[in-house]
């Protein structure tokens, strides 16, 4: 009978052993280019080093992080981690890894610390919640080849947004190509427009607002979009806030220039480059300053995981600066990390890619404030998608643009309030 | 040799999980006597129905009045008809422009015009298709299998069929150019898209009505026929005097059916034209789907409160058609 107790009690010590070492967590992943697959192969490696654990990436596509994840996370459910783009807006559901973290906390806050505000939710917190897998910048696109095709000169480095579309009607009337500009239709990339055009963003109170600079800059865009400097299909096409980038109509010739951000070099390198020469300018200018909008995705950890240290072990794993090194590398982007961005990323790409990497990072330094602000503003949504929806119902011609600003700041101001009850 | 008796040996196992099946039956019926059979039987039915149809509807109603963004129904605020009123807040009902909800009401008005167009249309195509489909012309097999064919695909399918050739580089732009003419905008300007979204919908479910019209038509006695071209009755007063008249019950089950599913229009044109350009194909499921699930700003409340409004339009449509259904079954009686 003693035996068999023990016997028992030697199998309950094993099965708890057992549950406890097999520790797996589970990544929600969506890609830009190929950071879920360079995140699978860089957890295999932590594998290795981590006997017993193990963690599945789930590829997703990116409208299943921005529409389901969300509804999932309310409900109680989803992944331990989660690569999301809604930096602030979705903080309640983050795990704070501080506890987990330790002493490896200060480490974080060294260098991940300018964006690490980002992901909190107000300014009274401090807690900790992942890290940026990629810093992006907004920047423009330019059809090098229609350019010289043309005999134009290339506007130089401080051209505001007028001499821009100036410069690529001329290009699109001599090469005989559709459109001269487009534009990814969402309110994240009209914000430099709006902010180089004057525009303050938030008001004193530091509530969202459509002041005189966002008017001027929605008046310019919506009637780029009415003469046919822009495609129309991309922002006045399809109804609602929902995105729509702009890269197929770059990719195939249609516009001149394409203003969308740095996440979208490795797109251009393999499907782009065989057509023809394509570079990045610098930031275009306006009264209101040459800037950009930052931004990029984050990996979270989520509260309802059962494996917390794992989940802090893994995004530390991640975080280490070699380790993060490489992931820039391999997947072409910006780094989040201070004392990675100091050293430099070496870039195994196409001397193409690194002059379109090196002109987004010098495009950083000049990134106004306001834009910043707006993206490290928990409730930014509430600004981005109401643009989206009523700057593409002024192109579609279904109201003013006077009218459609007016709908703009009560949507805004709506959704602010409803998400403050 | 003997050929094995294989009825009798396939019976075995079907008697032997009868019996497994009936075990629980008969000791149920031996303790409660016979008056809970029908509810035992009907359970599984009614738990499926319960859970996923009665119970979100009773959490939908809960919803519309409630406020805030939090999905927990014991988490949000009870704000009794504040979303109702959020959607009827309007100078002027029949000019969005003037509603504080203006996209609701644009919806609305989308809506109704899809359906009455829509249903107009259907009807009239089913009922010219079925009746050339009920004439002994060659091949009717094929041309009745080519018109139900839409019926049985997938509606992101279709949307996506047409998306390609409906599309500014798509495949009718092409030929168009191809014959010298200028490519136009068949999904970007709010006119054309909303003609492609009738349709193309017109032609995804007319198969189905013009099935139902096709049973009617044949259910039509032949000798009324013959009545008629011995009175020497022309062949349209045939078709006004004896076709329609009795065609009128399944028509109007047609007509009803149909203006049901207009109402609830969602998936093709989400795919085909977003709700767009601007909101011009913007109809009240889209509304509903994008206020409670696509803005960064959730507001379940206000989707439900829309659902209500969406659901006593339904159900007027619903006892309309029962009450057809009703005086048909009188009128056999």
């Amino acid at each position: 009978m003693q035996t068999s107790n023990r016997l028992l009690a030697a199998l309950c010590v094993v099965i708890v052993a057992g549950a406890a070492s097999a520790a797996e967590i589970r990544i929600q992943c969506y890609s830009d280019g190929n950071e879920c697959e360079v995140t699978a192969d860089l957890a295999k490696r932590f594998e290795a080093k981590n006997a017993g654990s193990r963690v599945i990436v789930d590829k997703v596509p990116y409208k299943a992080v921005v529409e389901t994840l969300p509804v999932q996370l309310a409900a109680g459910e989803g992944p331990d981690i989660a690569r999301v783009t809604d930096l602030g807006g979705l903080n309640r559901y983050y795990l704070d890894l501080t506890p987990q973290l330790g002493a490896r906390a200060k480490y974080w806050e060294d260098n991940f610390g300018p964006t690490l505000k980002w992901l909190r939710g107000g300014p009274n917190d401090k807690g900790i919640y992942g890290m940026m897998t990629q810093l992006t910048v907004t920047g423009m696109f330019v059809n090098k080849t229609l350019f010289e095709q043309a005999k134009v000169p290339l506007p130089g480095p401080t051209a505001t947004w007028d001499e821009w579309i100036e410069a690529t009607k001329k290009v699109a009337a001599a090469t005989k190509t559709s459109y001269a500009m487009a534009m990814d239709r969402s309110g994240h990339r009209f914000a430099p427009l709006a902010v180089a055009s004057g525009a303050k963003i938030f008001d004193a109170s530091g509530a969202p607002v459509v002041d005189d600079g966002y008017k001027a800059a929605a008046i310019k865009f919506v009637n780029w979009n009415k003469t046919g400097l822009m495609p129309k299909e991309v922002w006045g096409g399809i109804g609602g806030s929902q995105y729509r980038d702009a890269f197929e109509e770059f990719a195939n010739g249609r516009v001149v220039a394409y203003y969308s951000g740095s996440w979208q070099v490795r797109r251009m390198d393999t499907q782009v480059s065989k057509s023809f020469d394509w570079i990045v300018v610098p930031a275009p200018c306006g009264p209101g300053g040459c800037t950009a909008m930052p931004g990029g995705a984050a990996f979270v950890a989520l509260k309802r995981t059962k494996s917390p240290a794992e989940v802090a072990k893994f995004l530390d794993f991640l975080a280490d600066a070699d380790v993060y090194k490489e992931y820039m590398a391999r997947t072409e982007n910006i780094p989040a990390h201070a004392g990675v961005a100091k050293t430099g990323v070496n870039y195994d790409a196409s001397p193409n890619v690194k002059a379109a990497m090196a002109t987004f990072v010098g495009d950083v330094p000049k990134i106004a404030p306001a834009n910043y602000e707006l993206q490290g503003y928990r409730l930014n949504r509430a600004v981005f998608q109401p643009t989206a929806q009523r700057l593409g119902q002024a192109i579609a011609g279904e109201m003013t643009t006077d009218d459609a600003l007016k709908r703009l700041a009560q949507d805004m101001d709506e959704q602010v309030k409803a998400a403050s009850k | 040799m003997k050929t094995p008796d294989w009825k009798a040996l396939a019976a075995v196992p079907v008697a032997a999980a009868f019996r497994l099946v009936e075990a629980p039956f008969h000791a149920v019926q031996r303790s409660f006597g016979i008056t809970p059979m029908p509810w035992l039987f009907l359970a599984p039915n009614l738990v499926i129905f319960g859970v996923f149809t009665f119970l979100p509807l009773v959490i939908n109603f809960y919803y519309a009045f409630t406020g805030g963004v939090e999905l927990y129904p014991s988490q949000r605020p009870f704000t009794g008809t504040e979303n109702l009123a959020i959607l009827f807040d309007c100078g002027n009902h029949f000019d969005p422009s003037t509603c504080r909800k203006d996209l609701f009401w644009r919806a609305i008005w989308s809506t109704a015009k899809f359906s009455v167009l829509q249903v107009t249309l259907m009807v009239l195509f089913s009922v010219i298709t079925a009746l050339v489909l009920n004439r002994k012309v060659i091949g009717r097999g094929f041309w009745r299998g080519v018109f139900f064919y839409p019926v049985l695909l997938s509606p992101v399918v279709v949307a996506l069929i047409w998306k390609w050739i409906l599309q500014r580089e798509g495949v009718l732009n092409a030929f168009i150019a191809a014959a010298g003419g200028a490519p136009l905008e068949w999904l970007t300007s709010a006119g054309w898209s909303f003609f492609w979204v009738i349709f193309v919908s017109v032609w995804a479910h007319m198969g189905f009505y013009t099935l139902i019209l096709l049973a009617g038509l044949q259910a039509i006695p032949k000798d009324l026929y013959e009545a008629a071209q011995m009175d020497h009755a022309s062949p349209s007063r045939t078709f006004w005097r004896v076709t329609l008249p009795l065609l009128m019950p399944n028509l109007l089950v047609v007509c009803v059916l149909a203006a049901i599913r207009a109402v609830q229009i969602f998936d093709e044109v989400f795919v085909l034209t977003g709700g767009g350009p601007g909101s011009a194909t913007t109809f009240i499921v889209q509304f509903i789907y994008q206020t409670g699930f696509m803005e960064p700003i959730r507001l379940y409340g206000l989707a439900a409160a829309g659902s209500l409004v969406l659901a006593a339009a339904l159900i007027v449509l619903t006892l309309v058609q029962l009450r057809i259904a009703g005086e048909r079954d009188a009128k056999r009686q």
